[in-house]
């Protein structure tokens, strides 16, 4: 357990040593959600509808744009390989970075994300909901990206690649996520939606570690 | 009659001999299925009371979605007897089948929207079976392009069985999720699900197209894995002892 | 039997464009992947003999 602390620790300390590639997320972000009246068009009611489901999608390209991050520096100064050959568990290192990762990538959105919202014309209730969906959301984002960040270690394109591996696995979050807030506004309650996002969340946290350690292994053979 | 030994087709180069010697009997079987099951869907099956004749797209989607959804499982399959026992040829397998699995998942999605057209008077309709099946497409684009992308042999292998597996864990959440999101929706959704009242006719044309499509992917995917074999093991005194002997 | 006539068959009630359409391109993309493959066999072969004869030049020598 304290291998997990360490990481924790080193990492969080390398992050705050760069903190514009925590800057350059969060605003990756909101130019992002930013487009979308300027596309659509800014009738009210029609942002409102588009709103969560917009901040959603605009959530996962960002933390799916910061995935590179992730490994990438460890893996270049060599640092990654002496984590491999180390006794401590790797399934425990990779969770320690990846949540860094989340609090580096993940978190700041989440925080951003009702400010958004307001600017979509969303209500109070709706704010709090995607504020939720987006706390349970997002570890998922980062827990699933790790497996895809590793996948494709040092390849030429892993950029893109790693997209088309992962996107097509974030659409539960995504669908669950951007529903939450939809069913909250429709009157349905959230609950449901919010505790398949719960669900989810402890699955992933369950399962992607391990996978994370074994692609990490493939990679660095 | 002497006790086979599995074992030794399980490597490439008594494989190779195998799969060239498998591939015209399942070629021939997919023709003979293949016409018996078009002559079933378009002369002896009816015409259905509520969709006409324009239900008869049947015969080809249902078995290219059977196929697209069943070739990722045999693949995820192969992918992990290839992870766990370190075997190269089941590696080899699941790639020679997938990009077969990736076309019958364009098929059906296509076929889909051909059949949704005259049905519903949308080419697109974001039904939670058609979503799905474009959700499975990607993630055939995902491992062909992982594949494709990673030139260590050994790492492509290893790397694109993991991604087989995460994806067929998370294929019944995603189908899960698709549909839920889909009743929630309810004002877009027109289903599959009201297909014509099944005759018999019409399940055995469909059972018979199925089994035609089965055999055309064993076929084509022997056919691919020797080339992939050819390409692997081209270094082998094996290949170029074949090599002057005249390869057929 | 389900059909007066061909062109009864080929218009399919009506819908003969959609019917028609969806067996012609799966059959099309059926032979077109057959043609990919014998393609590639083909580039495959001429490859590995260059290279066997490279090899058996080298050898001679």
């Amino acid at each position: 357990m304290s291998i997990l602390v360490w990481v924790l620790r080193r990492d969080m300390m390398l992050a705050m040593r760069r903190k514009s590639d925590v800057l350059t997320t969060l605003f990756f972000f909101v130019i992002m959600v930013s487009l979308f009246p300027l596309g659509v068009g800014p009738e009210r009611e029609l942002l409102k509808a588009i709103g969560p489901g917009v901040v959603w999608v605009a959530a996962l390209l960002a933390s799916m744009l910061s995935l590179g991050r992730l490994f990438s520096a460890d893996y270049s100064d060599g640092t990654l390989e002496q984590m491999l050959l180390c006794p401590e568990s790797l399934s425990l290192i990779v969770l320690g970075k990846t949540f860094v990762h989340w609090m580096t990538s993940g978190l700041p959105l989440v925080l951003m994300a009702p400010l958004l919202g307001l600017q979509f014309g969303l209500s109070g209730q709706a704010l709090w909901v995607l504020l939720a969906s987006l706390l349970l959301g997002t570890p998922v984002l980062s827990l699933v990206g790790a497996i895809g960040a590793s996948l494709t270690l040092g390849l030429r394109g892993g950029g893109v690649l790693v997209s088309l591996l992962v996107l097509p696995l974030y659409i539960p979050v995504l669908i669950f996520g951007a529903g939450a807030v939809d069913a909250s506004t429709s009157g349905l309650g959230a609950e449901g939606h919010l505790s398949v996002l719960g669900a989810l969340l402890v699955l992933a946290l369950l399962a992607t570690p391990k996978a994370s350690a074994a692609a990490l292994r493939i990679s660095l053979e | 009659m002497g006790k086979i030994n599995w074992y030794k087709y399980a490597s490439p180069a008594s494989f190779y001999g195998l799969a060239g010697k498998m591939i015209p009997g399942f070629a021939a079987l997919s023709i003979v299925f293949f016409v018996v099951g078009l002559y079933i869907g378009f002369f002896v099956a009816p015409t259905d009371a509520q969709q006409g004749e324009a239900y008869r797209i049947i015969f080809i989607h249902v078995p290219a979605a059977w196929m697209s959804m069943f070739i990722y499982i045999v693949m995820a399959v192969y992918s992990g007897i290839g992870l766990a026992f370190n075997t190269r040829l089941s590696a080899m397998m699941a790639q020679a089948l997938a990009p077969t699995g990736a076309l019958f998942a364009f098929i059906a999605l296509f076929t889909g929207s051909f059949w949704g057209k005259p049905m519903w008077g949308t080419w697109w309709v974001w039904d939670a079976r058609l979503t799905s099946q474009l959700i499975l497409f990607f993630l055939y684009v995902g491992y062909i392009s992982l594949q494709a992308a990673i030139d260590d042999p050994r790492r492509s292998d290893r790397a694109s069985a993991l991604i087989a597996l995460v994806g067929v864990i998370n294929v019944p959440i995603i189908y899960f999720s698709v549909k839920w999101w889909n009743t929630l929706h309810q004002g877009a959704s027109i289903s599959f699900t009201k297909a014509p009242t099944m005759a018999y006719t019409m399940l055995a044309g469909m059972l018979f197209m199925a089994i035609a499509c089965w055999m055309y992917t064993i076929a084509v995917a022997l056919y691919r894995v020797r080339l992939i074999i050819l390409e692997r093991e081209r270094h082998s005194i094996w290949v170029s002892e074949l090599l002057t002997e005249g390869l057929r | 039997m389900n059909w007066g006539s061909f062109s009864a068959f080929l218009h399919m009630g009506g819908y003969g464009f959609y019917v028609w359409s969806s067996f012609g391109l799966s059959f099309a993309l059926f032979a077109l992947e057959l043609l990919f493959l014998s393609k590639r066999r083909r580039t495959l072969l001429k490859r590995l003999s260059q290279i066997q004869k490279m090899n058996a030049s080298r050898g001679s020598k």
